[in-house]
């Protein structure tokens, strides 16, 4: 570890700051439904829209008709994106003539996409068209962020209001979170990388001819267009397999800061807009803390154990002085590789800068332990706000007990039916997660995956469900996903973790705002102060650490044992 | 006012031997799974108990080697199962002891039924048949057969039964005094009681059942804790499942035997053991504190309470007038004045009167005149004066118009310094009673409301809590806002009609804020019912007590701070033990989860943190921890957790510390020296 290695993680952590703090404003304002700068520009066009599709935007939905418009569009985005791949054969705009995608395959990618998730069981620039991946993909990279982020407004409404039948209109939030945040956002970031040199272009290949004389195909395409929503809606799948590792996708150092920015900016933003639209700025800054130690931290075991290095590896002589430097670009070194890791599952993208698989057995933890908590530090585009609200409310109940009333989070008690509702929200990671990966590890099908034996290989399963579970899409590599069983289960483990970690959310946010809102006292525990973000992180690492202990003592602990003592598999 | 005295039933001592044998006994019989069911985590845990004593029989049958250590295992399974329904048992058999008890005052009463109110002819029947509307009879040491209203005479009635406190207490038809229990008995005189209540839903009977606890039903709180607990025990139960395919995978066969060990060591025993215990200990409290709550539900609500309503007269004041100082007026000297004063107050046998002689005596050293010869001059309603003539003098005190108007003074050109004197206690509260000799005007006594000394504090203390204290009275604003500044509460309702009340509660709930409040007329039972907590007094009226949801059997309306405060104990003990439940699984894995894969990984013994001296000892002191550390807790679930009346913050960073820090830290050590003491024995 080095101070340049720290300044660096420092200057874009300070960026994200910086721009969060105004962006958040913003948000909470587009949410609002109040006028912004760029009304002038996209008010008409948004008054189009709804004209086209029969929507009021002031008729605000009660928790079920959220749910219910939230669920059937998701369900049309599933079935027509399905519908591209698999008739992509016949349809226009296909110049590398790819063969329709196959069923399994097309299940799995359609639900990645639906889910923001953005797991790719493939290659996008050997399968995936020129159509599908304009019409199909890059769409549901805005579509599903900006679900995410109406159904945290949702949430927040519920927060916000009091005795309130109606969480908003879910129409109106996805067009304006796309409308007025996503695209513009994407549309300057996109010009941006360009500027720094990431190709865009509608052409396959240019051809190159190489040292030797020989002839190249060089993939190349919208690039710049892609990596900009990959990164700002939190998405993660990439326009080549090798994903920001790419050197199209990211040509130098400032290409990969302004990814870290662009993939963090959104969900720290949507922090603070919770603080304002409820009207008490500090709980979103005490959430933000929470979220923050969790991300500092991480980096920091992150970087400190690649720093540290393999000791089985140092013994051969290669690499000690610069830690473990397998999988990472030389072009980035450790602190911003680092960084990378703690940030891309931390939030939901799942884009990687560096292969986890090779990451040392500790560096490897913190990216996975970060996916099991559910992406919520700071999480995917509304995934992370909605995330750490719910486990806002178990802390609340378990610890504000402590004080002598009944728990209130921001003046909403929480009772039997929101703690049943939060609790059905929290039961859906342990069966996905661990029940597929033990059933994995049970069946031949799923064993015959594995490039790797003993431990590493536990780890490549528990991680490719923990990343699927959470909607974050990144992968250990080293298991070859694209079998029926892992497509398969892959897929269910994303509907699941996202739509029936949904419904219980919005339940619990449709119970929330139909209560009065208590007002504060010396009597109530107190959320925006730093004993709160102590105890949320203490519940959340002792709730999640004894979840997930036994699984991750059989991976990457005692993988780290072994390495400590020289013994490999 | 009844002293807050503990009455003959707060004496029982914590553990009583022979409650202990009692429960011991309950805890057996609470095996049955029926029953259990209604506990997810005990249940859970009786089930695999069931199954591992199963396993333990096959190993015996089988192998020698195993058997030692399942059957240990299951031994201490069944204890932890055992245990929990000891704590609860502990817990029901302290208010079956007083049920017992009220139980025997109340059998075998024989009512004498009257047709009519004028009956002359009564017919004896068994109290247990009478129903709503009928008329009894009751004279000297007859037991009043149930509740009612007392509809024709006067009596003076021993509610010990009831209350606990032996002083006879007046019953009388019409106004705020005509309920009478059933239970209770007449010392005097004879009254005709309706009786109120249906069969089986007296006073006693509702008591009875309440400190039985068998209408226990979970409050909403305790559910809402039953859906987290059952929620950790279903994500345990995945773990363990799952930990079996990624044991095998990684080269390790577990035994059943040790998984069961793993999950009822993560699955939160502790708290699910002691959470109904707790909720019985809480109700038991109050009833202790001679309050009696008619459900769980209040108790809770207690403890969340925003806002209190303190009735002025008798909680805040001490309920007479008091005086403070004579003001001498027109250069009377101070002495002669409170010579006049003692000489006109000899007769007037007033609280106020008699407060007043006892001040000229203390301050001004004036020993009694002999007024013998003297004349007295009663008070009426119509002169609002009174005094005495005695050797010439006519010395009078009385309402400073009235005074003024004897005097012969139109009150706007009285002397200046009168008109300041009276103009500043009126001011701050006070009564001014004006003083006179013949036509002379001497001077001002100042009344005051006296506030409870110690008042001022436990406000304060409230505050601290976050808790609003609101003063109501019927004195007039100014006269109010006095007082609420001397007593320290943060708001008053002044001139305050019963609907006054009920309004202010209604504004007060609209805003999220939980209401309490104690009242005893009838007049007070709309606004009982309406607040969140509502104490009826056991001298009010059967209407106030049916509206509120606690009826205070000493009648004492202080108590509303304190029935706070053990609202309040209730949900910090559950909470606490909650956190120290969690916490405590922390330790657990470090003990069982190097010892489970030791032996496929030895490079896990690194996580053996505490060295404990084998995988089985490891595994089973765990299990030995988890079962006793229920019994350890025991006496901490049912006292309560010390409640401090401080600010949330500071309280919850004083229980974080203790119970989740001390629950992280404690199973370390305690889980060593099990492992240390079975290794000594050679047991694992």
């Amino acid at each position: 570890m080095t101070i340049v290695g720290w300044l660096q993680i420092a200057i874009v952590l300070f960026a994200v700051l910086a721009a969060a703090a105004p962006l958040g404003g913003y948000i909470a304002r587009v949410m609002a439904g109040e006028r912004t700068l760029l009304s002038p520009v996209l008010a008409p066009v948004e008054r189009a829209f709804y004209a086209a599709m029969g929507v009021d935007p002031r008729r605000e939905q009660g928790w079920r008709g959220y749910t219910l418009a939230m669920l059937a569009f998701s369900a049309a985005g599933f079935f027509s994106l399905y519908a591209l791949q698999r008739l992509q054969a016949v349809l226009p705009l296909n110049p590398q003539g790819f063969d329709g995608v196959a069923p399994d395959l097309a299940f799995n990618t359609s639900l990645s996409f639906v889910t923001n998730t953005n797991w790719q069981n493939y290659s996008g620039e050997t399968t995936m068209g020129n159509l599908v991946q304009m019409l199909g993909l890059t769409t549901h990279n805005f579509v599903s962020a900006a679900t995410g982020l109406a159904v945290a407004f949702a949430v927040v409404r519920a927060f916000a209001r009091s005795e309130a039948a109606t969480l908003g209109n879910f129409w109106a939030d996805l067009t304006r979170g796309t409308l007025y945040l996503l695209l513009p956002m994407a549309v300057v970031t996109a010009l941006v990388m360009v500027a720094l040199g990431v190709p865009q272009t509608l052409a396959g290949s240019v051809d190159a001819a190489t040292l030797e004389g020989a002839k190249q195909a060089l993939a190349i395409g919208p690039v710049a267009s892609q990596e900009a929503i990959k990164e700002l809606g939190t998405n993660g799948g990439g326009f080549f397999n090798a994903n920001s590792a790419h050197p199209f996708e990211d040509p130098s150092v400032w290409t990969l800061m302004l990814q870290i920015w662009a993939l963090l900016v959104i969900p720290v933003a949507t922090v603070f807009a919770f603080g304002r639209a409820i009207g008490r700025p500090a709980e979103g800054r005490a959430l933000l803390a929470a979220m923050g130690v969790v991300l500092l931290l991480g980096t920091a075991v992150v970087y400190g154990a690649e720093c540290f290095g393999d000791p089985i590896v140092h013994a051969l002589g290669v690499g000690a002085a610069g830690g473990n430097m397998e999988g990472k670009e030389v072009r980035f070194g450790q602190a911003l590789s680092a960084l990378f890791t703690a940030a891309t599952t931390g939030t939901s993208t799942g884009a990687v800068a560096t292969m986890h698989d090779s990451l040392t057995p500790l560096g490897g933890l913190v990216p996975l332990f970060n996916m099991l908590l559910g992406c919520i530090t700071p999480g995917g585009v509304g995934s992370g706000l909605y995330g750490i609200l719910v486990l806002a409310v178990v802390a609340v109940f378990v610890a504000g007990l402590m004080v002598g009333r009944t728990p209130e989070y921001l003046g909403k008690r929480i009772e039997a039916r929101e703690m049943k509702l939060a609790m059905l929200a929290v039961l859906i990671y342990p069966p996905l997660v661990l029940g597929f990966t033990a059933a994995s590890l049970l069946l031949k099908t799923g064993l015959d995956s594995l490039n790797n034996a003993g431990p590493h290989g536990l780890s490549e399963v528990l991680y490719a469900y923990a990343s699927t579970t959470a909607n974050n899409g990144s992968a250990f590599a080293g298991l070859n996903g694209n079998t029926p069983w892992f497509n398969t289960s892959l897929g269910i483990a994303m509907m699941l973790g996202r739509f029936a970690y949904l419904v219980p959310v919005l339940a619990l946010a449709g119970s929330l705002a139909a209560k009065k809102k208590a007002p504060a006292s010396a009597g109530t525990f107190p959320t925006d102060g730093p004993l709160f973000v102590g105890l949320l992180l203490g519940v959340i690492a002792i709730l999640y650490l004894l979840q997930y202990f036994p699984a991750l003592a059989l991976g990457p602990v005692v993988e780290h044992f072994s390495m400590i003592a020289g013994q490999t598999y | 006012m009844a002293p807050r005295s503990p009455s003959a039933r707060s004496a029982q001592k914590l553990f009583d031997p022979a409650i202990l044998g009692r429960a011991a006994l309950d805890a057996v019989t609470k095996l049955n799974p029926r029953t259990l069911a209604r506990n997810p985590v005990i249940f859970v845990t009786e089930v695999v108990s069931l199954g591992v004593t199963v396993l333990w029989i096959r190993d015996l049958a089988t192998s020698g080697g195993q058997a030692l250590f399942s059957g240990q295992i299951a031994f201490w399974l069944w204890f932890t199962v055992l245990f929990a329904n000891f704590a609860e048992a502990v817990a029901e058999g302290r208010g079956k002891a007083q049920a017992d008890s009220m139980r025997r005052t109340r059998s075998d009463t024989v009512a004498r039924r009257l047709a009519t109110l004028d009956a002359t002819a009564t017919e004896a029947v068994e109290a247990l048949s009478l129903r709503e509307g009928d008329l009894v009879l009751c004279e000297p040491g007859d037991l009043i057969p149930s509740d009612g209203e007392v509809v024709r005479g006067i009596a003076s009635v021993n509610e010990s039964a009831v209350t606990g406190e032996s002083a006879p207490v007046i019953r009388e038809s019409g106004g705020d005094r005509s309920a009478v229990t059933g239970g209770t008995m007449v010392l005097s005189d004879r009254i005709v009681v309706r009786i109120t209540a249906a069969p089986g839903a007296s006073f006693l009977d509702r008591m009875i059942a309440l400190v039985e606890g068998a209408e226990r039903q979970k409050t909403p709180n305790e559910l809402a804790l039953s859906i987290l607990l059952s929620g950790l025990t279903i994500i345990f139960l995945v773990v363990c499942v799952s930990l079996w395919p990624l044991a095998s995978y990684s080269g390790t066969a577990l035994s059943v035997t040790v998984l069961v060990a793993l999950l009822v060591c993560l699955i939160p025993t502790t708290i699910g053991g002691l959470l109904s215990a707790i909720g019985i200990a809480g109700m038991d409290r109050l009833i202790r504190f001679n309050v009696v709550a008619t459900s769980g539900r209040a108790v809770e609500a207690a403890g969340d309470v925003d806002t209190l309503l303190l009735d002025k007269t008798g909680t805040i004041t001490f309920g007479n007038r008091m005086p403070s100082e004579f003001i001498a007026v027109g250069g009377v000297p101070e002495q002669d004045l409170a010579e006049a004063v003692l000489l006109a107050s000899l007769s007037d046998e007033t609280p106020e009167g008699r407060a007043i002689v006892a001040l000229c005596r203390s301050r001004y050293g004036l020993a009694e005149a002999d007024i013998a010869a003297a004349t007295i001059v009663p008070f009426t309603a119509q002169t609002r004066i009174s005094g005495l003539d005695v050797g010439g003098r006519e010395l009078r005190k009385g309402a400073v118009e009235s005074v003024l108007e004897r005097v012969g003074i139109a009150p706007a050109s009285a002397p200046a310094d009168f008109r300041a004197a009276v103009d500043r206690i009126a001011r701050t509260g006070g009564t001014p009673l004006a003083v006179s000799d013949g036509r002379r005007l001497l001077g001002v006594v100042h009344l005051k409301d006296t506030v409870k000394p110690d008042i001022r504090a436990r406000f304060a203390e409230l505050r601290a809590m976050g808790i609003r204290t609101v003063m109501v009275t019927g004195d007039n604003p100014v006269t109010a806002a006095a007082i609420a500044v001397e007593a320290g509460v943060d708001d008053f309702l002044a001139q305050a009609k019963p609907e006054d009340k009920l309004a202010y509660i209604r504004r007060e709930q609209a805003g999220g804020r939980l209401i309490a409040m104690c009242g005893d007329g009838t007049n007070d039972a709309p606004a009982l019912a309406q607040a969140d907590v509502g104490v009826a007094m056991q001298t009010g009226t059967q209407a106030a007590r049916e509206a509120g949801n606690m009826v205070d059997l000493d009648s004492d309306p202080t108590k509303l701070i304190e029935v706070v405060g053990i609202g309040k104990q209730l949900l910090m003990t559950r909470g606490s033990l909650t956190t120290f439940s969690i916490a405590n699984d922390v330790a657990k894995y470090f003990a069982i989860i190097p010892a489970l894969f030791v032996a496929s990984f030895p490079q896990l013994a690194a996580l053996n943190v505490m060295r404990l001296a084998s995988p089985q000892s490891a595994i089973l002191s765990a299990v030995v921890f988890n079962a006793l550390i229920i019994v350890a807790l025991i006496p901490l679930a049912l006292r309560g957790v010390a409640y401090r009346p401080v600010g949330a913050a500071a309280l919850l960073r004083r229980n974080l510390l203790i119970y989740g820090v001390g629950g992280l830290v404690a199973p370390f050590i305690g889980i060593k020296l099990i492992d240390l003491a079975l290794s000594a024995l050679h047991l694992a």
